[in-house]
């Protein structure tokens, strides 16, 4: 039981290198692309991951008279602000990528690699 | 029977991700990264975290896959061979994967209250916010009073991505563009989307307006709201085209919007020093400290809200026209 208590962290670092692999690995841009948001989701589950507190509850406060156990607020602020913050920059990617395929004519790697050496 | 349930969202995960890199279709890849997104935001859900779950599902399930698909559109869908230096990436990846889950014996167990997380500001927090801001999500209060800088910040940086996308895809393409398009009339010729849809986008807005006032006492803000605003919108754009979208809400409107929520939450902070307070001291807006926090964080998430809507759209736009040629 002890090692499943570490399983969340066991998938945030398989989605971390999941999402490292295609950065690295692939050589469309779009592919690229979706691997650097998987790299992004894994540090976010690794956040809120942290901030759970067993038997604990989300951290919003209600008129119960037994005071429950909140989870800890602050790992889901800066994750909060992290993801829209993950979509533009996302968006910004995305405009580059279509503006290389314009002057290009691909989103490949090795292919514009190839245009540019010429 | 909840730890079942999160071990199998886990794993879906993994196995998802696999299959997103390994794939070769683009669009199915893009699909994929949509549900994805959505087990990530019931995973989020799980672990107590309403807010996070109500953004990711708002953003990574709607507008990123609304956003790769318009890409897909302009580029490729399919992805070319895959490059010859894999394995070498492959043996670098595991590797470190290894390394990390080495690392991870060492970090206090899921879940355990005594965590050095849990022990240095956390608790502060939840005791601050019942006296000082008094209201229910703790989430907004930190981010909206306490964090309000970083908030501030990141505005900045949505708005900056916002402005880089207007700059990288309003410059012309230098091919001529065709004047009648197929993809400006929307799905209009589809009967049973058409009239779904229509019905839901008002619902869609006012949702997205419940959750963005009743941030204060629930799960909700300006970052998910601005999310689902937008949201609805791009239905719309999607189902009646672009240019009805576009009567909707102007593009002046949303270069506007862009600017114009950044300003409020500025304006808001420098209002706080010029009646004697820090920048971003909601505390001296209002003779009772608190309901100045109240108002202050009301008009930052308001900003927030603005700018966040403004910023999608106007991406969504520009991903739009350029698809004409």
């Amino acid at each position: 039981m002890a090692l499943l208590e570490l399983y969340h962290y066991w998938v945030f670092a398989a989605l971390l290198m999941i999402g490292f692999y295609a950065v690295i690995a692939k050589l469309n841009l779009i592919k690229k692309l979706i691997g650097l948001s998987l790299f992004q989701a894994a540090v976010f589950l690794l956040y809120i991951s942290m901030g759970k507190v067993e038997g604990g509850t989300a951290p919003i406060f209600t008129d119960s008279a037994t005071e429950p156990l909140y989870s800890n607020p602050l790992p889901q602020v800066l994750i909060l602000t992290a993801i829209v913050v993950g979509i533009s920059t996302l968006a910004l990617g995305l405009g580059i990528v279509v503006r290389i395929k314009e002057e290009y004519g691909t989103i490949e790697e090795n292919e514009i690699q190839e245009i540019d050496r010429q | 029977m909840t730890l079942i349930f999160s071990f199998f969202l886990l794993t879906m995960l993994v196995i998802t991700a696999i299959a997103i890199v390994r794939i070769r279709d683009l669009f199915a890849a893009v699909m994929l990264s949509g549900i994805f997104s959505l087990l990530l935001a019931a995973n989020f859900f799980l672990l107590d975290a309403a807010d996070v779950a109500l953004t990711e599902a708002a953003v990574g399930a709607g507008i990123s896959t609304v956003l790769f698909l318009s890409a897909l559109a302009m580029t490729t869908d399919k992805e070319k061979a895959p490059s010859s230096n894999r394995f070498i990436a492959l043996i670098v990846v595991t590797t470190t994967m290894l390394a990390i889950i080495y690392a991870t014996f060492d970090k206090p167990a899921f879940g355990d209250p005594d965590a050095p997380i849990h022990q240095h500001i956390a608790p502060w927090y939840l005791e601050t916010t019942r006296d000082a801001i008094d209201i229910p999500n703790v989430v907004t209060a930190v981010l909206g009073s306490f964090r309000g800088y970083d908030t501030l910040g990141e505005v900045f940086v949505v708005f900056t991505a916002g402005i880089g996308v207007l700059f990288l895809l309003s410059a012309p393409s230098g091919k001529p563009r065709q004047k009648t398009d197929i993809h400006s009339e929307g799905l209009r010729h589809y009967l049973v989307p058409r009239v779904v849809g229509r019905l839901l986008a008002p619902f869609i807005i006012l949702f997205a307006l419940y959750v963005q006032f009743h941030g204060d006492y629930g799960p909700g803000g300006g970052f998910q709201a601005g999310a689902i605003f937008a949201a609805a919108i791009i239905l719309y754009a999607l189902l009646e085209g672009e240019k009805r979208a576009l009567e909707a809400i102007p593009q002046s409107w949303l270069i506007g919007m862009i600017a114009g929520g950044a300003l409020l939450y500025s304006a808001v902070g420098l209002a706080g020093i010029l009646l004697g307070g820090n920048f971003l001291d909601y505390s001296v807006l209002s003779d009772n400290p608190v309901a100045g926090q109240h108002i202050g964080i009301l008009l930052i998430e308001a900003g927030v809200g603005i700018t966040v809507t403004g910023v999608l759209l106007s991406i969504f736009h520009a991903f739009a026209a350029r698809d004409k040629f």
